[in-house]
């Protein structure tokens, strides 16, 4: 133990301290420079000409920017109805999901009843049941409902439950709500129901913004879904339109600059979402340990 | 009077739960065993499914070379990109846990790859893989390497998406960023009394008390690795000499592009059978390296 420190052995200790930061730092900024190089470099061929992209050595700052490129990317497919397509289908998506997660999430962490520990573990396996293992019967099903190249498919199964994940992360949340609330509501005379709609909902709009803020992102990229569900070319998401729109390079209608400028707006509500949300985003990821 | 009260709670809970279960039946149990049936059929949707026992199986196991490949591929990704992942992702949240100025900027940008994904980052990723005028290649160039052809050579396609993967470290970086925040102070201030340095810190407190997030992570990140689907449809369709023929896209192409739905269940089934195996394993094998707490919070 040494109680009395010596003043060179304290310096000493700091210049190796401060020496150590200085490395860290070093460190930390050549990574967060390399894995910001994909976006720097997927603006920069974004304003670039047609020719221009492929001109070694790259010019890192065009002269003069295309920024007409992300309208003509844009208008090249109609990207302004696919955008709609999206929407229509997150929003609707959504719309289930919440409310079918949170009754379900409330049965789980505010009822008593038997059987329950059980299902809730039967819940969480199948967390780890990927979509293709039940892809094709559920693909035949909706055949045989005659729904496929409608939104359907994508939006319907969100009201059943609305996906083991997202129940779990509002269970998680609801369980943090103190069940005296409870209490004093049925004493007044609630019934479940009622506590479930009047008192568990409305403190639960944190918990209700993270799965929001996950489903719309989840929809937003989803790519197979909609590659076995939708054929017409009208019906198509911004990510069909996009793997479209990149299939057609090889007929010269699209070039890479304006393949890369329209990545980069399919990438931007996310990126915004982040910005916008980061406290809860980071939130929803550590309570159910899933990555964005 | 009491057991009326009763029945009604239990009847109550299980209408609560309804949506979920009717969904667990419908698109979850349901389809499996249905998967299964028809995995014992040849089926092309038109007409009716012919029940043909095993054979589909059969074919697949002995006669079907494709199948092989898309399994070794698929396992030879999970093998790089995951255990890179956990490391890179473990090391960074390490990183990211110091108490340096700005960090926390630091710490979103390091995250801002893993927001984004799907169909935008695989063309991103093809477009910076290109041999010619592909961004790594160019960078590489400098430093007077000649880069291979990334997505055009059956053996460096796999790397390539090993190296894209990376990207998205950040995703794993917060998980572990909060396990380590998790870790009580006292545990350390204990062991700094007892003289402990550095590393005899990290191998006695943090390795064990980070256990469990890494081998949730390792878990998820295995089943993830095995859906693998856009990057491979997107960027190379499987080649070149299918050394990127991910299991997925196989299966996608039995089923939606050559309407074997029989074949193809059979595929879906065997994936079923493998990642519930893979599950085993670590889980089996977790008891000697994971440390559990204690019974934790909830």
């Amino acid at each position: 133990m040494e109680a009395i420190k010596t003043p060179t052995f304290w310096e000493r200790k700091s210049v190796r301290d401060i020496f150590i930061k200085i490395v860290l730092y070093i460190i930390v900024l050549i990574g967060a420079f390399i894995l910001m190089i994909p976006f720097f470099w997927m603006l920069s061929t974004a304003l670039k000409g047609f020719e221009e992209a492929f001109q070694i050595p790259p010019q890192w700052i065009p002269k003069p920017p295309h920024w007409e490129n992300f309208y003509v990317g844009w208008t090249t497919l109609p990207f302004g109805l696919y955008l709609k397509n999206t929407v229509i289908i997150i929003v609707l998506t959504l719309i289930g999901q919440i409310f079918s997660a949170s009754l379900v999430a409330f049965g789980f962490s505010r009822l008593h009843f038997p059987g329950r520990d059980f299902l809730f573990f039967v819940m969480l396996s199948t967390m780890m049941i990927p979509f293709q293992v039940t892809m094709i019967p559920t693909y035949i099903l909706f055949r045989y409902l005659r729904w496929i190249d409608t939104f359907k498919p994508l939006i319907v199964p969100a009201y059943f439950g609305g996906g083991a994940f997202f129940i779990f992360l509002l269970r998680q949340f609801f369980l943090t709500i103190p069940p005296e609330m409870d209490d004093a509501a049925r004493i007044d005379g609630c019934n479940n129901f009622n506590i479930y709609l009047k008192i568990i909902l409305p403190l639960a709009k944190p918990a209700l913004g993270t799965v929001a803020i996950f489903s719309f992102m989840w929809q937003w990229n989803d790519f197979m879904g909609p590659l076995i569900y939708i054929n017409s070319m009208d019906k198509r998401t911004v990510a069909l339109g996009l793997a479209a729109f990149q299939a057609e390079t090889a007929f010269r209608t699209s070039g890479w600059n304006l393949i890369m400028a329209v990545a980069f707006l399919l990438m931007l509500p996310c990126l915004i979402i982040f910005f916008l949300a980061q406290r809860q985003f980071i939130q929803g990821v550590v309570i159910t340990g899933v990555k964005g | 009077m009491i057991k009326d009260k009763k029945i009604w709670s239990t009847v109550e809970g299980y209408l609560f739960i309804s949506p979920w279960l009717l969904g667990l039946m419908i698109f979850t149990i349901g389809p499996i065993i249905a998967s299964f049936y028809l995995s014992l059929t040849n089926y092309d949707i038109i007409n009716p499914p012919n029940f043909v026992g095993f054979s589909n199986y059969k074919t697949l196991f002995l006669e079907d070379r494709l199948f092989w490949q898309a399994l070794k591929v698929t396992a030879i990704y999970t093998a790089g990109s995951v255990p890179l992942q956990l490391i890179c992702g473990f090391m960074i949240a390490l990183l990211m846990n110091q108490k340096l100025k700005g960090i926390s900027v630091f710490r979103t940008i390091y995250y801002l790859p893993a927001v984004v994904s799907g169909v935008a980052v695989s063309v991103l990723w093809k477009w910076i893989f290109m041999p010619d005028v592909g961004i790594i290649n160019i960078l590489l160039s400098k430093i007077g390497i000649r880069g291979p052809n990334w997505l055009g050579d059956p053996s460096w396609v796999l790397p390539a998406l090993i190296v894209m993967s990376l990207w998205g470290v950040g995703g794993g970086m917060v998980i572990y960023l909060a396990g380590l925040q998790g870790i009580p102070t006292e545990l350390y201030e204990a062991a700094e009394l007892d003289g402990a340095g550095r590393w005899a810190k990290f191998k006695a407190i943090t390795i064990p008390m980070m256990s469990p997030v890494i081998f949730f992570n390792l878990v998820m990140g295995v089943i993830g690795s095995f859906q693998t689907f856009t990057q491979a449809y997107i960027m190379t369709s499987g080649g070149p000499q299918n050394a990127s023929l991910f299991y997925i896209l196989y299966l996608y192409q039995r089923a939606f592009q050559e309407l074997r739905m029989g074949y193809a269940s059979a595929l879906a089934w065997i994936l079923f059978l493998v990642i519930l195996l893979c599950t085993l394993i670590i889980f089996k094998t977790s008891a000697g390296w994971v440390y559990y707490e204690g019974i934790r919070g909830r």
